[in-house]
Order: structure tokens, then sequence, then C-alpha cells
């Protein structure tokens, strides 16, 4: 307080800092290490929403199911970006100042570095006892062959050696911690850069192809296709996949908790062209080892059943034959679908219901599957008829849109149920045909995607790691060597200081391997 | 033949808990005997006590001094020397604290921190062996759950405590290393363990070896260094606030706080490196070699953390207990992804077996 006062009465007016200075005054304070540091933080503490409430971009129904659930909190989590975080503008704030920031300082922290790399190191001081290590001893040698002694010494320990005098050697080593600090932080732009390349040139594709069908590289072809801003959808490089078979394996030996019907090893096997026309080749895709193609990768990430169904009309037509995807809902593959029959007359016919690869019906009288393996597959289906697309605007495939459909009703008054086995035929009421279940097939859901970032973002963090390593191990030192005539002629009192730019316990050692080495080289012992 | 190496495992697992047990029982037994005790008189009563038993020379099984360690050069000792007067010297240069900084330590404490050490070694070798039948068991790296990722970390903590033991006398550390790596053992046993079992197709990768395995390295060497930063953090609330403890015989506050700065230069390119390499294979397995997964926020809100504790040590205008914070809350990011990402939240990581 007392302090203040005093301040005011002997400097009452600030100078004023106009534009130009407040614009100065932001960079300083954007730049400057505190602020970094305020920002790291908040990045930090900015990015733990995403792993807590689901995100959009992540898992779309899960958002939408959580918004449901809390319709007071949901709604203003959602407008201040929780569900979206990192693309969120407050996120986008965060990193693009941590961005800024880190720029403004490795520009003039680069200019300097680039003056100290060329710079002979500085001339010795007067008194090296002052430094923070320092030995001295007398050595049996006139003081050049000394200093010539000390070059040497220095140079083989990988110092930048220079004389600024007759009595004197300066020497200094580990600018490469800053080169490798400066390199760190420079290569995290480049992999924002590469992020961004991605981001901006990047696309991803997904789509079921059951097997025996081909799968051709076009937008028309995708279940869903996100491109980024700047991608030419219509131009994507066109080969095909054609999947023969698809192999799943079950644990089937191990019964412990959390571990019976895992997953084993999923493989497609599929036959692939760069183009329509081009020789085929036969390849296989797994989990871990995508098909690389030309342009894109081709991933397994999903897989599932599509019983292959035949609906037939009154007069014995066939007006549906089709291996069906139907989406797994849990561990054992009780999967859901729909089958559309659009050639059916007069009206259009809809089968909804539960493909179940193990079937069994449990206690309270609902369809389950008890293995992900189809060792007695099952169907379970509703049948709806009417108009299946209802204003033609586009649904899922798994499921109908019953706004337009009217359900089937058995003799008894209750909704129709189908159940089928494979091989096994169901005559509809009311001459509406018949539907088989003929067998099982599997689909193999691939993921199309393409990044031509990656590589810029892959090289720059190693570059960044290897920066790293060098910047967090290295010693930056400075050691001078001073000699001066001994009493007795012929012999020489040599003095060693050595300087450390940040803590550095092993300084002192340094400075007496000098000396050690000094006297090995001069033949003192 | 897969169950029984994995009951050999678990006997292993077992026995190295009881061997940890008993060498947590011997290191409390050496930090008591570094307690100051209340019934010696003043400080220089005991001097000229000690002095005297210098002077007796002959020393029976009596008392033997553990210097203030680090007091003179920034480095521990080794606890065994008579040398009562350079303690003292030594004592004096430190200051306030350090008076009551030179209590004998009874032959007895120094004898359980010895068998302590033996002890870790053996624990260690039986968490090895563990690791290795678990290994055999289900014929592939054993690093697949949540289990065998506690027995491998517990491993190399233990084992890097072990190595650097041989370099540095770090009896004062052993209770603050073993405790928590007994606690974790015992929830790795009690509530996540899985029996022994192949790997989900997405985990069937050479990555996974590398990855995971430099991902435990990498927690091992921070738990390391989180134990050092407490027990820095403790001390030197402890000299400001002048109240003596059995850890006024640990080395000074700067040589703990530069001893944990050391491992945490380690641990952080470690970190690093997992960072590329989980990328790397989030990138074959799932196509996309970020997809902000909770697993994957958390690594980087690790990462962004602990490079912020190096900004703030390397910033002037940040002390060296802030920057220690805020590695503290580095390690806590680390056990909330472990303990709490791993189970409770929904991602593609979910290879906790529970």
């Amino acid at each position: 307080m007392a302090q203040a006062t005093r301040e005011r009465v002997t400097d009452p007016a600030q100078p004023r800092l106009g534009a130009k200075g407040w614009l100065r005054w932001t960079w300083r304070q954007l730049t400057s290490m505190r602020t970094a540091l305020f920002l790291l933080l908040l990045l930090a503490i900015g990015a733990v929403p995403g792993s807590i409430w689901p995100q959009r971009s992540i898992d779309a129904a899960r958002t939408a199911d959580y918004i449901a659930r809390h319709p007071t909190l949901g709604p203003w989590l959602d407008r201040f970006g929780f569900f979206e975080v990192y693309a969120s503008p407050w996120f986008a704030a965060i990193y693009l100042l941590l961005l800024i920031s880190l720029v403004g300082c490795v520009l003039p922290r680069s200019r300097q570095h680039w003056r100290a790399v060329r710079a002979a190191p500085p001339r010795a001081p007067a008194r090296l006892a002052r430094l923070q290590s320092h030995a001295e001893a007398t050595i049996d040698a006139p003081a050049d062959e000394v200093l010539h002694a000390a070059r040497e010494v220095l140079r083989s320990k990988r110092f930048r050696v220079h004389a600024h005098d007759d009595a004197s050697v300066s020497a200094e080593r580990g600018h490469l911690k800053e080169s490798g600090n400066l390199l760190f932080h420079v290569a995290l732009v480049f992999v924002i850069v590469g992020v961004a390349v991605g981001h901006l040139f990047g696309w991803k594709g997904d789509v079921i192809v059951p097997v025996g069908q081909t799968f051709a590289n076009t937008l028309s072809r995708y279940d869903t296709f996100s491109p980024g801003p700047w991608v030419d959808a219509e131009d994507l490089s066109p080969f095909t996949v054609h999947v023969d078979r698809l192999d799943a394996t079950f644990e089937e030996s191990v019964t412990g908790k959390g571990q019976f019907g895992q997953p084993r090893d999923f493989v497609a096997h599929v036959t692939t062209t760069s183009r329509p026309g081009a020789p085929a080749e036969r390849e296989t895709i797994r989990v871990n080892h995508p098909l690389e193609m030309k342009g894109a990768s081709v991933f397994l990430l999903g897989n599932g059943y599509a019983p292959v169904i035949t609906v037939r009309d009154a007069k014995g037509e066939v007006v549906y034959h089709d291996a069906t995807p139907f989406l797994a809902q849990d561990n054992n593959y009780k999967s859901v679908g729909a089958v559309k029959v659009a050639g059916a007359q007069p009206k259009q016919l809809g089968f909804f219901g539960l493909f179940l690869p193990t079937a069994v019906i449990t206690p309270d009288g609902g369809p389950s599957s008890v293995f992900p393996d189809a060792k007695r597959p099952a169907l379970a289906l509703g049948l709806y008829t009417g108009n299946l697309f209802p204003g033609g605007r586009p649904q899922s495939v798994f499921t109908l849109d019953t706004r337009e459909l009217t359900q089937v009703k058995a003799k008894d008054g209750q909704p129709l149920r189908i159940w089928l086995e494979p091989g096994q035929t169901v005559q509809l009421p009311s001459g509406l045909g018949s539907i088989t279940f003929d067998g099982v097939e599997r689909f193999a859901g691939l993921s199309i995607r393409s990044d031509p970032g990656k590589l810029l973002t892959l090289v720059s963090a190693l570059l960044a790691l290897a920066g790293l390593v060098a910047s967090l191990t290295i010693r930056r030192r400075r050691v001078f060597v001073r000699v001066s005539p001994a009493a007795d002629p012929g012999r020489t009192v040599v003095s060693v200081g050595g300087l450390a730019k940040d803590d550095d316990d092993t300084l002192g050692e340094a400075v007496e391997d000098v000396l050690t080495a000094l006297r090995h080289r001069t033949g003192t012992t | 033949m897969t169950n029984q190496l994995a009951q050999y495992a678990n006997v292993s697992l077992y026995s190295a808990m009881a061997v940890f047990t008993l060498a947590m029982v011997g290191y409390a037994v050496y930090l008591a005997g570094l307690v100051p005790s209340r019934d010696r008189g003043p400080a220089r009563a005991r001097a000229g006590e000690l002095v005297g038993v210098g002077a007796a020379g002959g020393m029976p099984a009596g008392r033997h001094t553990v210097p203030a360690s680090g007091a003179a050069d920034g480095a521990t000792t080794d606890g065994v020397t008579a040398d009562a007067t350079t303690d003292d010297a030594a004592a004096t240069r430190e200051g306030g604290a350090a008076a009551t900084g030179d209590d004998a330590v009874p032959v007895r404490a120094r004898k359980a921190g010895g068998m302590a050490g033996s002890l870790t070694w053996l624990g260690a070798l039986l968490l090895v062996a563990s690791a290795t039948l678990r290994g055999l068991s289900v014929q592939r790296w054993p690093l697949g759950n949540m289990f065998e990722f506690a027995v491998m970390g517990s491993m190399f903590t233990v084992l890097a405590y072990c190595v650097w033991s041989t370099r540095r006398d770090l009896r004062w550390l052993g209770i603050f290393v073993i405790a928590p790596v007994l606690l974790v053992l015992g929830m790795a046993i009690t509530v996540w363990y899985t029996d022994a079992a192949e790997l989900l197709p997405s985990l069937r990768s050479y990555w996974l070896v590398i990855h995971v395995t430099v991902a435990t390295l990498s927690v091992a060497v921070f738990t390391l260094a989180c134990a050092l930063t407490a027990v820095y953090l403790t001390k030197d609330g402890l000299e400001r606030a002048g109240r003596p403890s059995f850890m006024d015989r640990f080395p000074t506050p700067r040589v703990l706080e530069r001893l944990a700065y050391g491992l945490h230069i380690v641990a952080f390119p470690l970190w690093t490196f997992t960072l590329i390499a989980g990328a790397i294979w989030a990138r074959q397995a799932w196509g996309s070699y970020w997809n902000w997964d909770p697993k994957e926020v958390w690594t980087f809100v690790i990462w962004v953390v602990y490079a912020a504790y190096l900004h703030a040590r390397a910033t002037s205008g940040w002390s060296r207990q802030a920057a220690s914070y805020i590695a503290l809350a580095g390690y806590l990011c680390i056990l909330i992804n472990y303990g709490v990402v791993n189970v409770f939240f929904v991602g593609q990581h979910s290879y906790s077996g529970l």
C-alpha cells in the first residue's frame, strides 16, 4: 500500500499506450510463458468433457438418447457444445490461442538461437573461481602448450572452441538442446497442419457388403459417406472389392467371466481390382490389417449376418431374393433388420424382426441369442403391408417406416408372428404369398477411408519426439580455461571454470574431467 | 495346461504380495529408526553423546550414524558411517531443521532396511515370474486386460526402483513405492482379475507389445516420480513449518525435487512415444489415427498436464513447489485414465475384461 502511494506521487502520469502499444502489449501477454502454461492447463481441462459425455461425431445415437433422457441438462450442455467438444468454438479458441502463443514464442527464439549458434563462445571471465564450478592445478608445461592441449581436449569433448586472447580458451557446447526444443515446437505446428490437411482433403465411407457381392468405390454405393470440405466426391479412385468369404471365430473353450463367446478372429477374403476390368487380385482384410488400395484404405470394422430370404407371391413368382443384412444389437449378435419387398402386388410387403444366430426362447417369452456363431439360426418376423416409402424420404435399411403400413394379423387377432429356420417356408395369410429362409450368409462391414495428411502428421510427430529427447537430455555448458605462469619457470597454473544454463548437477565432474584430461595430455600426472 | 500355468502365475503373484508385505514392514521399521526421538536431550547433549561413541572407537553393535543424507554434496550417501563430526558439520550447514538430523539409526532399523531391500528384489523377480507364466499360459504378450496391465505396471515400477537403488541409497523411498504397488496388486487380484484367455481381434497386433509395454513402463516411471514428488512436497512443507520428522534424514528438498524431475523427463518422452504408437495402431485397427476415444482423450490430457509441468519448471516465475503440484495433477490423471476411464467410460479401448 505504502509503495503504491509513493509511486503515485513520483510518477503521476502513465505514458499512454496507443493502439500500436496495446497491440504490442497483447502480443507480449499472449506469447508469454505464463499464458502458454495457462492455455496448456485449459486445454487439458477443456478436453475432458468430451470423454464424459457422448459425442455426436462418434456416437450420434447415444448422444440423442442422452439428451432425451436429460430434458433439462441435455439442451444446455448441447448449447455449450458439450456433445461436440472437439469441434466447439471454445475448444478451437484454446488450441488456436495456444498455437499463436507457440509460434510467437518460437519465432524470436529461433532468431536468437540462429545468432547464438553462429557466434563464437564469449570471452573468458577474469576470475574463473567465481563461476558455478571451478578447478585449478599447476602443470609442468609452458602456457602455449597447455592452451593447445586445452583446445584439443575440449574439441574431443565436442565443445566449440575459440580463443579471444593468448591466455585463455572459451568453449561452449549443447546448442543442440535449444535446436531440439525449437524442433519439437515447430514439429507440433506441423502435426496440427497434418491434422488439418486430413480434415480438409480426407473422406470416409461405410458400406455393408454381404458375402458374394461386390463393392465399387463410387459415391452412390456407400451407405454413409462423409467427405472433407475440399473433397471432390465424384472423383473417387474406381477400385472394386468382391467379398468371397468371411471367417469369424468366437471363444468356445474358455468359459470364464467375460470370455465365453468373445470374438477371436475376423477375416474377409476378397478379390480386388484397381479399376473395373483390371486384373483381379486375391487379398484378405482382417482387423489390424487393412487393405491398401490406390487412394484409400479398406478396413474391416464390422460384421454380421445377412440371411438369404426369398419372397414369392400367391402365384409362386419370386418377388424378392436377397442376402439381407441384419444389424447386431449385442455380443451374441441378436440382430434387427427389415425385408422390404417393394415389388409385391397389389400392396408392398415389409417384414421386420430379429435374426438370432443361436436362437432360444427366453422364459419371459422373448426370442434371444446365446452365442454369436450361427449354431442354430432362426428368424423371428412380423409383417406389414402398405406403402413402404412414404413421401420417398430416405430411411434406414434396417427398420420399416410404418406410417403408411398396417400390421398383418393372424387368425386369432394377434399380430402375425413368423418363426423360420433355414430351409423352411411359411405361407402368408390372405393370399399374400410365402416367405422362405434359404440360408445364412455373413456380411462384411467395410470402412473405406482416405487421409492425405497422415504421413505429414506421423513424420512431424516423430520429429517432435526426437526434438523433445534432445531438449531434455542435452546439457548446455560453457567451459573456460585460463593459464598464467607459475612461480617456477616452465610451469603453468591452469584454471578451469564451468557455467551451465540450467540445473546441471554434473558440471563439477565435467570441469574436473577437463582438468584431468589436460594433465594427461601434457604429461603431468 | 493353460489353466495350470495361469494358476502358477497367480501363486507367484500371491507370493510376491506376501514378500512385498514383509518388505513394507522392513521399510517401516527403517523409517521408524529415523524418527527423531523425544526422550533424548537437546541437540547439544546428543552431539556429545555421539562424539563419545565415536571416540570409544571399538563400537560394538552400538550406534552408527546416518549422515543427513545429501546435505553436503547433494547426493545420498551410504548409511553406514560413524563420522559424527562431519555429519554435525553438514547438519549445521543445512541449518534449522537438520538440527535433529543426526540421531543414530538403530542397527535394527538398518538391518530391517537392508532386508526390505532384498525382499523387494525377491518380490520383483516373483512378479517377473508371474507375468512370464501368465504370458506362457495364454501364449501371447501378457498385457491384454486391466489385471495384466496392473501386474506388469507393478513389476516395472518395482524393477525400476530396484535397479535405481543399486546406484543410490533409496531405502527411505521404499515404503512410498511398495505400499502403492501392494495396493494395486490387491486390486488386480480381487477386482480386476480376468481369466487367462486369448485377445479380442482388435488387440491382436504387434503394436500391443510396443504401445502397451511402453505405456506401462512410462506409468511405472511416472509412479516413482510421483512418489518422489509427494515426498519432496511433504518434506519441504515440514521443513518450512520447522517440524522435526523422520524425513529430516531424507535428501534435501532441492535434491528430491531434482530427482523427481530427472524421472519425469525420462517418463515424458516415453509417454509421447505411447501417444504416437497408439495413434499408429489406432489407424491400423480402427481406420483413423485419432478418434477422440475417451482413452485417447485422457492420454492426451496426461501429456498436456505433464507438458505444463515441464513448462512451469522452466519458467522462472513459477516455484518448484507449484510445478510439482502440476506433476501430481498429472499423476491423478493417470489414475483416472486407468481406474475410471477403463471401467466406466464407453469407448473403443474397452478391453478391461470386466
